[in-house]
């Protein structure tokens, strides 16, 4: 890992074309989260904090601006390039869980290992691994449908976590949970920061964000606050 | 994704999908089935017309002279018809003519035939081949004798009353008895058993060993032709090159005896399992050409159906390839996971389509005289041509999945 910022973005800035209407999801965006950090970025809906999450997941490219990950410019890679780079350095976790429904939870751990290139063996020891560090150990055969929402959420991170990315990308990670289980996915986002993991967490949710140690908070397409709480 | 993980991963979703992947390679299914049937039951059909039906009949190296083709195939008109009723029938003194003036070493039959009942002691088996004969033509025949003996040439050319005859024949009348010695009568004129022919098995399901072979010059010369004339003469030569020799020196010959200018067409025939096979060829080729387009047809509408599957698959698993894109999925990985399912359900199609189409051809082989014979080589195409299908059918769709963008797809429901 390089020093200096993991995710470096200035002026990023997107633009969609609706009919033709011009919407500005983002208007210039400035933000470097370093290592180890635990960021919540906040804002009400229509502020452009998915959008901002989809830069920052290398699954949208931005009209204007540089995106610079790990000392690497993104913003302006192919199609291909940020493939690979997702599959690397980002481990996502989506508020609907995103499972492939027809696959076992280790299966679904396997997914990034396999575009990864890693063999048969390796792959199914390594995801065994990621889905007993979230507690799965015991359900690695299960289907998501045969697994609690709470469940199903710990295999997402699992997956996320699988290619050891340097960044987990949470979208609302607890919007489908209720409070009990949301709190303990938030414990599991706890102790991997612990363990020094990057974690980026879009959330509307106060409760959810005090459980980061920054919150970047946008409104319309630009970074309203961006306020650091005291080490808990 | 290596290539494996794609086929693995095209098998779980075929296999979980059972009905709608079954109804999807229908097209290929049939196709192919149609295919490795028709293929296999023209090859039965060459090697069985080559084989045995054109040579049991006629022989190899052998022509026979007759008044008309004994072997017809195809339509023969009604002008043809009354034109061979016309002409003259082979005599005697014909087929003695043209057997002398043959210049290369030859064996060489007289035939004549006819239907009738074979009587022995109160048990009548009808519809017997009765054929008069000279000596020669056991050997022509290549038939081997199971008991007793052939007539000899002084039985031949006395004309006595012995007969060789079929094993069919020799159950039906003696069962279990011996029959060497015994007297039949044929068409009631009593005649000896003086051999049996070892069992020559069937053609297209009729029975070869329903005869009685006599001397031509025998008593039953009245019931086989009027006095003094043959159904044919039967000459067979060592080799091809002879043959050829040997059949322009009968048509020289008989030309000559009956007088035909260089401009009149012959009056006789001289045959050989050459036409037949030329025939034979003939159909063969048509249902070759015929059978591509055929198959085609329903490879392409197969293919059609396929890419439809496809490309609703696609739709519904947007979201899946959304998933599969946001963990890392490249262009490439996508086009292959859906060029691969689409060409591995062919496949399968394609698969329990050698599979029926064997099976058929099985049954075919099983309860019809109708042999098959499968050739390998229908079963390669198969495969290549499902594959060929699936691929090309696959192409379209999943190279509209790989261009999905991934924050859209990830969003569908």
């Amino acid at each position: 890992m390089t020093a200096g910022p993991l995710i470096r973005v200035e002026g990023l800035t997107r633009e969609y074309q609706m009919g033709a209407e011009t919407v500005h999801a983002l208007r210039g965006i400035d933000l470097e989260i370093d290592p180890n950090e635990f960021v919540a970025i906040m804002g009400p809906s229509g502020s452009g904090k998915s959008t901002l999450m989809n830069m920052v997941g290398c699954l949208d490219s931005p009209t204007a601006g540089e995106y610079w990950l790990n000392g690497v410019e993104v913003s302006d890679m192919g199609d291909d390039e940020l493939a690979r780079v997702r599959n690397r350095e980002i481990g996502f976790v989506f508020q609907t869980f995103n499972l492939l429904p027809r696959a076992s939870a280790l299966h679904n751990v396997e997914l990034p290992l396999i575009y990864a290139g890693v063999s048969g063996k390796d792959r199914k020891l390594r995801a065994a691994k990621a889905l007993e560090r979230v507690g799965l150990g015991d359900r690695m055969h299960h289907r998501p449908n045969e697994l609690s929402g709470g469940q199903r959420q710990r295999v997402a991170i699992a997956r996320g976590l699988v290619n050891a990315p340097s960044i987990l990308l949470a979208d609302e990670p607890t919007g489908n949970l209720d409070s009990t289980t949301s709190e303990e996915i938030m414990g599991v986002f706890q102790e991997l920061h612990v363990h020094g993991q990057t974690i980026v967490m879009v959330t509307h949710e106060a409760n959810i964000a005090e459980h980061a140690h920054r919150a970047v908070t946008l409104l319309d397409g630009l970074v309203h606050s961006d306020t650091m709480r005291e080490a808990a | 994704m290596p290539f494996r993980e794609a086929i693995r991963l095209a098998l779980r979703v075929i296999w979980t999908q059972k009905m709608k992947s079954g109804f999807s390679v229908i097209g290929v299914f049939i196709g192919v089935t149609f295919l490795i049937a028709v293929v296999s039951i023209v090859e039965g059909m060459n090697s069985y017309m080559t084989e045995r039906f054109a040579n049991t009949l006629l022989g190899v190296n052998t022509f026979q002279l007759r008044r008309y083709p004994d072997l017809r195939v195809g339509d023969i008109s009604r002008e043809t018809w009354r034109e061979w009723r016309r002409r003259p029938r082979i005599s005697y003194d014909d087929a003695r003519a043209v057997e002398a003036g043959i210049s290369v070493e030859h064996l060489w039959a007289w035939e004549s035939w006819n239907r009738g009942i074979v009587e022995y002691d109160g048990r009548v088996a009808r519809d017997i081949n009765l054929i008069g004969v000279t000596e020669g033509y056991f050997e022509i025949k290549n038939w081997e004798i199971a008991e007793g003996r052939p007539f000899s040439p002084q039985e031949a050319r006395a004309g006595l009353p012995v007969t060789v005859i079929g094993q069919e024949l020799a159950d039906r009348l003696f069962g279990d008895l011996d029959p060497i010695g015994r007297e039949v009568r044929i068409r009631r004129i009593p005649y000896r058993v003086v051999g049996v022919v070892e069992s020559q098995g069937n053609l297209f399901g009729i029975s070869l060993d329903k005869f009685a072979v006599a001397p031509a010059l025998s008593p039953l010369k009245r019931y086989v032709n009027p006095p003094r004339i043959v159904d044919a003469l039967l000459v067979k030569t060592n080799n091809v090159a002879d043959l050829q020799t040997a059949m322009a020196d009968a048509e020289s010959i008989m030309r000559s005896r009956r007088a035909l200018r260089p401009t009149q067409d012959s009056n006789f025939s001289v045959e050989t399992s050459e036409a037949l096979l030329d025939f034979w060829g003939k159909i063969n080729g048509v249902l070759m050409m015929a059978l591509p387009g055929l198959v085609s047809i329903s490879l392409v509408v197969g293919g059609i159906v396929i890419m439809n599957i496809m490309l609703m698959a696609v739709a519904e698993r947007t979201r899946e390839i959304g998933i599969r894109k946001s963990l890392g999925a490249r262009r490439r990985d996508i086009l292959r996971q859906f060029l691969v399912e689409s060409a591995t359900l062919a496949v399968v199609g394609a698969g329990i389509g050698i599979a029926t189409g064997l099976a058929m051809a099985a049954v075919v082989q099983a309860t019809t005289f109708l042999p098959a014979r499968v050739a390998p080589w229908s079963i390669v195409v198969g495969v290549l041509l499902g594959g060929g299908v699936g691929i090309a059918a696959g192409l379209y769709p999943a190279s509209r999945a790989a261009r999905l963008d991934p924050v859209e797809a990830i969003r569908h429901e």
